[in-house]
């Protein structure tokens, strides 16, 4: 099941054209860029490992494209997002985020429903692993 | 800069470039004139690097005439003693290259052994990587670069951090240009050393030692940039400051002539301050003999020999 998290999510996979044009986009807004993966979609699953450091004072998109590209090496069958982190005050927050990587097949995300007292439903979600 | 050695559109090609229209639209001019206008002296540097851009900008017509697709290797060596320019030049050079479009950003990071190479074992890649990321697009300017390599430890970490910059030299020529500065002799066995980078390495600039002239003339304009003169007598000091000091252990060009001044703005600082007449804008702004021929040059210099310490 496609995961649809962070920006551009509906959209087909970005290109790395796209991918650069996004973060000269972020670092023209003076945002940090930091490069993070997983392989657990789940969407309460918010905490991404990180791969390296956050990236501060970049001037040039290919910087964050290398460590992309080091990180998809290391974990090609891994979601990667770009986290894009604006540090200006009262922002001080992750300001954009999109998956760049996703594994070649994902996978499904159940929803299990279990009845609970009269006739409430609770609702479970679990990552169906291949 | 009517006399440019490379005025000349390609015959063959289907359609011609008007360089000179290309030399003034790409804004090279500029660069080369605030060059010419902001530092005194340095002729072969000069021209150097008006043959730099020279080539650069037949190359770029070139490439979009569709003769040629690589990229030219960029990455440079700059010799000299200290004091001679070289940072400056190198930011001169960051912009210059930003305008034929040869770097996207065209900004300097400018740094040291100590940036790029790490104190234990899996410290080093990730350091240089660092600096590499926040280079690209720009230009690495690395001071001193002998240091990196030091074949009496045979454990040393430079080793490393060279060989990431050399990989980086080499796929990343579109992205960033490398240019390494230091002492003529020591670079010499650098790359002596590292033919790997020897090759990489395509244009070798030298920087000259400044003459006396010029080096008054630096003086001049560096005081000048702070709202400060000489009188004409303090002027004169200056010139025998300048030929008695460069005989002096730890010369370092310009930079032995700013320290120099500061230290003359100290005293003058001090003479107006013990004086108990009200002082004029014109006292507070001239740099007078005493200030400068206090001067322990004049006795010899600093017999301890400390750096920087001397005047």
């Amino acid at each position: 099941m496609r995961v649809t998290q962070g920006c551009f999510s509906f959209l087909p996979d970005l290109t790395d054209e796209q991918i650069t044009a996004q973060i000269e986009y972020c670092l023209g807004k003076g945002w940090a860029i930091g490069v993070e993966h997983t392989d657990d979609p789940h969407p309460r699953n918010i905490y991404w490992e990180m791969f390296g450091h956050p990236m501060f004072d970049l001037r040039d998109a290919k910087g964050a494209m290398m460590e992309l590209e080091a990180c998809r090496k290391a974990f090609p069958d891994h979601y990667i997002r770009i986290n894009a982190f604006d540090s200006t005050r009262g922002f001080e927050t992750v300001t954009m985020s999109f998956i760049v990587n996703r594994p070649k097949t994902e996978p499904g995300i159940r929803m299990t429903r279990t009845e609970v007292d009269g006739r409430s439903i609770r609702y479970t979600h679990s990552v169906q692993r291949a | 800069m009517t006399d440019h050695p490379t005025v000349e559109a390609p015959q063959t090609a289907p359609q011609t470039i008007d360089l000179k229209a290309e030399y003034e639209a790409s804004g090279v001019r500029e660069v080369l004139e605030e060059l010419d206008r902001e530092l005194i002296g340095l002729a072969p540097v000069k021209q150097r690097i008006r043959e730099t851009a020279a080539l650069l900008l037949v190359d770029r017509a070139r490439r979009s005439l569709g003769l040629s697709q690589e990229t030219p290797t960029l990455h440079m060596s700059f010799t000299g003693n200290p004091g001679t320019g070289k940072t400056t030049v190198a930011l001169k050079m960051a912009g210059l290259l930003h305008r034929l479009g040869y770097v996207r950003k065209g900004h300097l990071v400018s740094v040291t052994r100590d940036d790029l190479v790490g104190q234990y074992i899996g410290h080093t890649a990730p350091k240089t990587k660092e600096i590499l990321k926040k280079a690209m697009g720009g230009v690495l300017f690395i001071d001193e670069a002998y240091y990196l390599y030091k074949p009496d430890n045979e454990r040393d970490y430079g080793q490393e951090a060279i060989e990431i910059l050399l990989q980086v030299m080499e796929n990343n020529r579109d992205d960033l240009v490398v240019i390494l500065a230091g002492y003529a002799d020591r670079m010499d066995r650098f790359f002596q050393a590292n033919p790997g980078f020897r090759s990489r390495v395509a244009h070798h600039i030298d920087f000259p030692d400044y003459e006396d002239g010029e080096l008054l003339r630096i003086a001049d304009s560096m005081l000048d940039g702070q709202g400060y003169g000489f009188s004409p007598e303090a002027r004169e000091v200056m010139t025998r400051y300048i030929a008695i000091r460069r005989a002096q252990p730890h010369f370092a060009n310009a930079r032995s002539i700013r320290n120099a001044l500061d230290r003359a703005r100290l005293r003058q600082a001090n003479r107006l301050f013990s004086r108990d007449a009200p002082v004029s804008a014109a006292d507070l702004s001239t740099i007078l003999p005493e200030d400068i021929s206090v001067s322990r040059v004049f006795t010899g210099g600093l017999k301890t020999g400390r750096p920087e310490e001397d005047a």
